[in-house]
């Protein structure tokens, strides 16, 4: 099965990796090729599972309280582009 | 006993520390150290001896150096993950476990290198360079290597250590600290630890807070424990587990921490052997010292059976969508941005974003980065995707049902063979290494399950062996008992290595293994 050019770029968009070589086409292949033994597991009637915790609901929400914040200086700081207190990125 | 010396004043925290640092110094070789917190440490001893004069230490960890894996979080303290992304990062936060350590008076040495964003089962795919396991160093290994025709390069049969996690099982191993964190989703605390000779302890998913842990697979991801002794891991443990209201997948139940009874009688107890974990590809010695293992337990009164869990097969294929999918998702932050390297290109937002992940990631990163997009295109989603989450819940019930039916501990080998050279492992790619490498700690972490890797004994080369318990969910005080005691009946030796012998310190001395609690 191959992965087709349309669906490589496809790819590219949300990976926003570029992988246009050879070596990347092929691993990807390769890749999709092993994912494909799932194949031969029979899972009629199986839920899929999102989490081993499932059983004890520990998935909660909290409070809408403001428990901590104002970090805005030590967030700033590692950016390498900023303004004032905004991100910058290059336009377009 | 390190603890015990602290308590009864002889030795200080600084001296400890010193010791330590120094002792990273001449073990520099080992690369497994990305960061050294020098002076932060230090006055992190120097508040713990005063602390110790006053007769006021905050518990068994105070003042005991550790080292932490460099995708933990540590304020002031840049963290690298050992990639090119996060190259000058200095963490604006401790990670919630980094926390707890320092809140026990621990004192940080440094971080520790891994395999580029934790992917990887040798610790050599880092931007730092590979890690060295100490064992290449030790008179064991050096007295079975082969001496070459031409002159002997010591240099160049070293051994891999095994990874993600090798940095912390390597500082462990060559006594640079007391205990170390490192994180497992796959296998990365407990193959480390097997191949350095060292505890790997793997907690439950949901026992210990994944706050500040940089994530590859948010649903298997665990902090690891690693330790000279399991004692020590325990220690650790106790103090680390809990509810964190600041990550919310973990258990809300209250944790006690526990000490570990010294287990004499094991009659009452039940060890599983999986006949699936026979897998090809085992070393004969490995085959041999499970077998060896299950007899101990069986002489000694425990039940021991045959069990099966029946989808092992597919964990490695499963782990394979599941995680380049979680990681697709988890990378998609790195963007230049917030922090973290930027690319210089200007074109548009897109194009920088695209270079800055092209120059940040390796291969491995983003081969995973593509793979996981592609099985959660829209087209490909239920196919891949929810199929494999499908499968998962058949590897987590084929453990239910053996734990079901009155198992209360598996036994497993850890890794396929001991450390393999460098010049050997390269020579497969990281993919494939990690498929082969994974296959016996891979599943606890698909169905979230405790299991600590116990060094066993030397292999014929004269380097470590590990043998894995798997436990049930959140009964880690019964996994590290059935640990500690077969620990004690094992005695794996103590590691000879010369660096250490020249820093001739009375705590190190006499001891069968330095530990701290």
């Amino acid at each position: 099965q191959n992965v087709s050019l349309e669906v490589l770029d496809h790819l590219e968009h949300p990976a926003l990796v570029d992988f246009r070589d050879l070596e990347g086409v092929e691993q990807l292949q390769k890749a999709i090729q092993f994912a494909d033994q799932l194949h031969e597991v029979n899972t009629d009637g199986v839920e899929p599972i999102d989490s081993v915790l499932e059983d004890r609901w520990c998935l909660y929400l909290r409070e809408d309280d403001v428990t901590e914040g104002n970090y805005t200086k030590e967030l700033l700081e590692n950016a390498r582009e900023k303004v004032e207190e905004y991100f910058v990125a290059p336009p377009g | 006993q390190v603890s015990v010396a602290l308590k009864e004043g002889r030795v200080t925290p600084t001296e400890l520390c010193q010791r330590c640092l120094s002792l990273i110094k001449s073990t520099k070789f080992l690369n497994a150290y990305v960061t050294i917190a020098e002076e932060s440490a230090l006055k992190q001893a120097e508040a713990s001896e005063e602390r110790y004069k006053r007769g006021q230490p905050l518990g068994v960890l105070d003042g005991i150096p550790i080292a932490v894996k460099d995708n933990f979080n540590t304020a002031g303290i840049e963290t690298t993950c050992a990639s090119n992304m996060l190259r000058g990062y200095i963490s604006p936060y401790n990670a919630t476990v980094v926390q707890k350590l320092l809140d026990q008076g621990a004192v940080l040495l440094g971080k520790t290198n891994l395999d580029e964003f934790a992917m990887g089962s040798g610790s050599t795919d880092g931007v730092f360079g590979p890690v060295r396991n100490p064992w290449s160093y030790s008179r064991q290994y050096k007295e079975k290597s082969v001496p070459k025709s031409h002159s002997e390069d010591k240099e160049s049969n070293w051994v891999i250590t095994g990874g993600s996690s090798g940095g912390s099982a390597a500082a462990v191993s060559s006594f640079t600290c007391f205990a170390a964190l490192g994180s497992d989703t796959g296998g990365s605390t407990r193959n480390p630890a097997a191949h350095c000779g060292v505890v790997g302890l793997k907690p439950t998913y949901g026992l210990m807070s994944r706050h500040g842990l940089i994530p590859l697979v948010n649903s298997m991801d665990v902090p690891g424990i690693l330790t000279r002794c399991v004692d020590d891991a325990a220690v650790v443990l106790g103090s680390l587990a809990g509810h964190d209201p600041k990550d919310s997948t973990t258990i809300q139940d209250n944790f006690k921490p526990f000490e570990l009874p010294d287990l004499t009688d094991v009659s009452k107890l039940s060890i599983g052997i999986p006949q699936e974990y026979h897998v090809p590809g085992m070393s004969s010695e490995i085959l041999a010292l499970w077998s060896k293992a299950a007899d101990l337990f069986q002489s000694a009164g425990a039940k021991v059976v045959e069990v099966s869990l029946p989808h092992t097969r597919y964990s490695i294929v499963c782990y394979h969508v599941l995680c380049t999918a979680e990681v697709a998702s988890n990378m998609a932050r790195f963007d230049g941005l917030e922090y973290g390297h930027r690319s210089d290109t200007n074109e548009s937002t897109e194009s920088m974003y695209a270079a800055t992940r092209r120059e940040g990631f390796n291969d491995v990163v983003r081969g995973r980065i593509l793979s996981g997009n592609y099985f959660l295109l829209k087209q490909n989603y239920e196919k891949y995707f929810i199929k494999a989450q499908k499968v998962r819940r058949l590897i987590a019930n084929d453990f239910v049902k053996v734990f079901r039916s009155g198992v209360d501990v598996l036994l497993t080998p850890t890794t396929l063979s001991d450390a393999a050279p460098y010049v050997e492992f390269i020579k497969e790619d990281n993919r494939t290494r990690s498929a082969q490498d994974d296959i016996l700690t891979q599943a606890a972490n698909m169905a979230g399950l405790p299991a600590i890797s116990v060094p066993t004994a030397l292999s014929e080369r004269g380097l470590p062996v590990g043998l894995q318990f798997i436990g049930r969910s959140f009964q880690e005080q019964q996994l590290l008992t059935v640990a500690k005691w077969f620990e004690k009946q094992v005695q794996f030796p103590m590691i000879q290595l010369e660096e250490v012998k020249r820093h001739d310190h009375d705590v190190f001395q006499d001891q069968k293994s330095t530990s701290f609690s």
